[in-house]
């Protein structure tokens, strides 16, 4: 029997994917949103130091050495000003008054001297390099390190590297156990058998040792961090995911892909992952907190990145020499900087758990 | 149930044989030629020769895994590189000072997350649920650098409460004089993140029936949490405390590494910044049979706590 009215045109469905609910969710969600803003903040500034827009001149001495903050400008510890320069000028009047008596430093003439020709030489060489001696600050909005440099530009360089190193080690982290763990879970049989042998091996070792035998054989230097901590964190996302995709592979929507003869690359990836890509991002926020804490720490017992650059950690390792001489600027101001990122992190990582949960309605 | 536990060990062999294929790759392939670094500054070609003889880096790639295998299997791993003591005889004489100093950390701090995590679980939606959820959530976001140096300086170097670093030969000494600071820093570190997984597993259980069902034939709250909200949170609880048990043999590398305590921890550290390959494969090997023997032991205790856990 025919319809006598045929059913009114569905109306303009707003496209309403899990993405865009979650998002909606996340923007009620008034501290996740507080959240992503803040690490937007951060990776803007990342962005700029890393470009070069902002702080590209850290390793610059431009002021004191241990040049207090400018708020606390008059209560710094009292410390005897003693630079390269001064110990040098000392050294020369030295030389030059033993050179007056006809016997240099070392009380033996230039002809018995055996590094008088060396020394001369040098000398020349270090005036040639010598710029002009520029003014230098009393005091900097965050102080100054050992060296004078400015521990504001030091911070945002270092930020830069930490989070470099975190979202590249977890993104590469998050590939690998992402691919690994579709192949181990949608195929299944001795494929399977043979990456869950992998992912019993790397468990069962520790990964702050694990990360320390890699580190122990490769380089220093940001790409080297990188990916030391990507093959070693891997592990979570593997397990994830295997399980993801055992409980996908035989839903009906997979099957109906297979009946439209969509081949297995195909299925995984344009059909399956879609649908789990949400928990990515969830592991992703963890994976980024947990690999700037490793970063640090590495960097700190100089595993990590190269002595050029800068990170959290390498600016943590000058703190404990810092505070016993009582200047506690570069400690506190690393500390906050990078509180404040995890917190924020965290916090993103369990609001975005929240907001794209498919359970929650 | 011997039957389980069999198959059990029997499955850590190929576990076992990847760990070392992965250290074999790493050192042995990854890490290059290690007789220039021991070589030092008397390089030469016969100096080289020999330094790779003794090694038996002169041999062809499975002759020399088949060496390391049998190291494994004998637990001899021969001499550290840089002191020339036998492996074995070192990390002996370092296993102490971690078990001790590690094994303290974990008792004190699951005693006090525990009781912190039930208290605040009973009192959950109150202010001081939500203070302590928040001051933990802070806590956890601060580097254990941060927390090891500034209790370092200010607790041992400024306050003069402690010493500042050092470990002596006599376990009382320890225990009186250079155990507390790293003690109460460990513990600091550990306490919040395991007060919010411990507060999560306890307010979960608090929602299920079999509660309702006690309050409503009238026992006590107390005894609602002690008798039955505790054994049934157990179970999370014991998997985090197994899980972190083979770090009890690596010990607390920073803190053993900041108050120069002579354990596991630092000792890689240390043989990471000399290359000595030997140390770094020994204790690499003893932490995973640690941890593969924990995971069993686990599974076991699974078993005792909760009925409802079949072993297959």
């Amino acid at each position: 029997m025919p319809h006598s009215a045929s059913p009114p045109p569905a109306a303009p469905h707003p496209h309403n994917s899990l993405t865009r609910i979650g998002w909606r969710r996340l923007r009620r969600d008034r501290v996740g949103f507080a959240a992503l803003c803040i690490v937007g903040a951060y990776l803007l500034l990342a962005l700029a130091a890393w470009s070069g827009l902002l702080a590209s001149h850290w390793q610059d001495e431009v002021a004191h050495p241990y040049a207090p903050p400018t708020l606390f400008a008059g209560t710094a510890p009292h410390h005897l000003e003693l630079s390269a320069a001064d110990i040098d000028a000392a050294d020369r009047r030295a030389t030059s008054a033993a050179a007056q008596d006809g016997s240099g430093a070392t009380g033996l003439s230039a002809d018995e001297d055996p590094l008088a020709a060396d020394l001369a030489a040098a000398e020349q060489q270090s005036a040639q390099y010598r710029g002009a001696e520029q003014a230098r600050a009393d005091s900097l909005p965050l102080g100054a390190d050992q060296r004078g440099r400015d521990v504001l530009q030091k911070l945002l360089q270092g930020s830069a590297t930490s989070l470099q190193v975190g979202i590249a080690g977890a993104l590469l982290a998050l590939a690998i156990g992402t691919v690994l763990g579709a192949l181990s879970g949608y195929f299944g049989g001795l494929l399977d058998d043979a990456l869950m042998w992998g992912y019993s091996v790397f468990t069962s070792v520790p990964d702050m040792l694990l990360l320390l035998a890699f580190a122990a054989v490769s380089g220093r230097g940001i790409g080297t961090v990188v990916l030391v901590m990507a093959f070693t964190s891997w592990t979570g996302t593997f397990r994830l995911m295997r399980a993801e995709f055992i409980k996908h592979k035989g839903r009906d929507y997979v099957r109906a892909a297979d009946a439209i003869g969509a081949g297995h690359g195909r299925r995984m990836f344009h059909h399956i992952l879609p649908n789990v890509g949400h928990l990515l991002l969830v592991q992703f926020s963890m994976l980024t907190v947990a690999l700037i804490k490793y970063e640090a720490i590495l960097s700190f017992l100089g595993f990590g990145v190269g002595v050029t650059q800068v990170s959290w950690g390498a600016m943590l390792a000058e703190a404990p020499a810092e505070l016993l001489q009582g200047y506690w600027w570069q400690m506190l101001a690393v500390t906050l900087c990078m509180s404040l990122l995890v917190t924020a992190f965290s916090l993103l990582a369990d609001s975005l758990r929240d907001a794209l949960d498919p359970k929650v309605k | 149930m011997l039957a389980y536990i069999v198959r059990r060990v029997w499955q850590m062999v190929p576990t076992l044989f990847g760990v070392m294929l992965l250290l074999f790759v790493l050192f042995n392939w990854v890490g290059g030629d290690p007789s220039y670094i021991l070589a030092g500054k008397n390089l030469s070609a016969e100096a080289l020769a020999g330094i790779r003889q003794q090694l038996g880096l002169d041999l062809p790639l499975p002759q020399q895994f088949l060496i390391f295998v049998k190291q494994v299997l004998t637990l001899d791993f021969g001499t550290s590189w840089s002191t020339q003591q036998p492996v074995s005889t070192l990390l002996h004489s370092r296993i102490g000072p971690s078990l001790l100093l590690t094994g303290s950390i974990l008792l004190l701090g699951t005693v006090l997350a525990i009781g912190i995590a039930a208290l605040v679980a009973y009192l959950r939606g109150s202010l001081t649920d939500r203070l302590v959820t928040l001051i933990a959530t802070c806590a956890m976001s601060v580097s254990a650098l941060v927390y090891i140096i500034a209790g370092q300086y200010w607790l041992a170097f400024k306050g003069g409460w402690f010493p500042i670093m050092g470990w002596s030969d006599s376990t009382l000494d320890n225990l009186l004089h250079y155990l507390p600071l790293p003690l109460l820093l460990g513990v600091i570190v550990g306490l919040a993140p395991d007060i919010r997984f411990y507060r999560s597993c306890f307010v979960e259980e608090l929602g299920h029936d079999y509660v309702r069902t006690a309050r409503a034939k009238g026992l006590s709250e107390p005894v609602i949490m002690l008798k039955h909200v505790l054994r049934n949170a157990m179970i999370p609880v014991v998997t985090s405390l197994m899980m972190s048990l083979p770090y009890l043999m690596m010990g607390a590398m920073l803190l053993e590494t900041f108050f120069g305590i002579p354990g596991m921890g630092k000792e890689v550290v240390m043989a990471v910044e000399r290359s000595d390959f030997p140390v770094i494969k020994a204790i690499t090997i003893y932490i995973a049979l640690a941890t593969m023997l924990f995971n069993l032991l686990t599974d076991i205790i699974y078993k005792l706590i909760d009925p409802r856990v079949q072993l297959h």
